[in-house]
């Protein structure tokens, strides 16, 4: 039986290895796609304590997150599509119009 | 044997991640994302979650990665992040930073998991269901809700200056 923090400490660095991934990257598509990585690593650590406590909410919750995500990913790409349809460059540095 | 089971899907999900956000070309990176999904599934049913191991294979690896190479396809590769990196200096500080993050983040979490077991409770798919259909009734039914706000505003997204 693997204890349960082995499961923590793989969606600790899941999540991390997320984090990195949507700093250094500047293709949107590659920044959503982190995006969904650190949420699979938090359902994964909701899962770990859902079969430590014995109790289904964690399952519940990552129920929820997997149709919220669903959603999420659908609308923000068409967001994106629709921002970078007409550009020739698929770069998130490009986006400055509100910066100051 | 679950120990081996558990190692070679660590091994699989970190590496499938680290390839998400190594390769240049999106398209490798969707795939590696479909590996990484896979492998926290198969990470579900070891911890008994079997109706989330399979919704994770239908909802995220068969519908979400669908839809990113879709839209991966539309924005044709070839318009990528050429060029020079403005902001170069700035963004080589997030590898020892991440790296910083994630040794405070597998050492709280490391911690958190340790420690006995609890008891035993109900599992698998009737009592998820029971759950669901009980006690959170009304976050189900709103997601529905969700879900179609998401339509009508994809569909008003994609329609442009009609």
């Amino acid at each position: 039986m693997v204890p349960e923090s082995y499961y923590t400490a793989l969606s600790a660095i899941l999540f991390a290895t997320g984090v990195v991934g949507v700093v250094i990257r500047r293709n949107p598509l590659v920044i959503f796609m982190s995006i969904e990585l650190m949420l699979n690593a938090a359902n994964l650590a909701l899962v770990a304590f859902a079969h430590r406590l014995g109790n289904l909410e964690g399952q519940v919750l990552v129920f929820f997150v997997m149709a919220v995500a669903a959603a999420e990913v659908a609308v923000g790409l068409a967001i994106i599509v629709a921002i970078f349809r007409l550009r020739t460059r698929l770069s998130v540095d490009d986006l400055s119009l509100m910066r100051w | 044997m679950g120990q081996l089971a558990f190692a070679l899907l660590a091994v699989l999900a970190v590496g499938s991640a680290l390839g998400l956000i190594v390769k240049r070309n999106p398209i490798h990176g969707a795939l590696f994302l479909v590996v990484n999904l896979a492998s926290i599934a198969v990470l579900y049913l070891m911890l008994g979650a079997e109706f989330l191991a399979l919704a994770q294979i239908i909802v995220y690896a068969g519908a979400i990665m669908v839809l990113f190479v879709f839209a991966i396809m539309v924005l044709i590769p070839g318009k990528e992040e050429t060029g020079p990196d403005p902001l170069r200096r700035v963004r080589v500080l997030a590898l020892p930073l991440g790296a910083v993050l994630m040794v405070m983040l597998v050492a709280v979490a490391a911690r958190w998991g340790a420690g006995p077991s609890g008891p035993g409770g109900a599992r698998g798919l009737e009592a998820l269901g029971r759950v669901l259909f009980t006690e959170y009734l009304l976050p189900f039914e709103l997601t529905s809700v969700l879900l179609l706000a998401a339509m009508v505003g994809v569909i008003l997204l994609a329609r442009g200056k009609a």
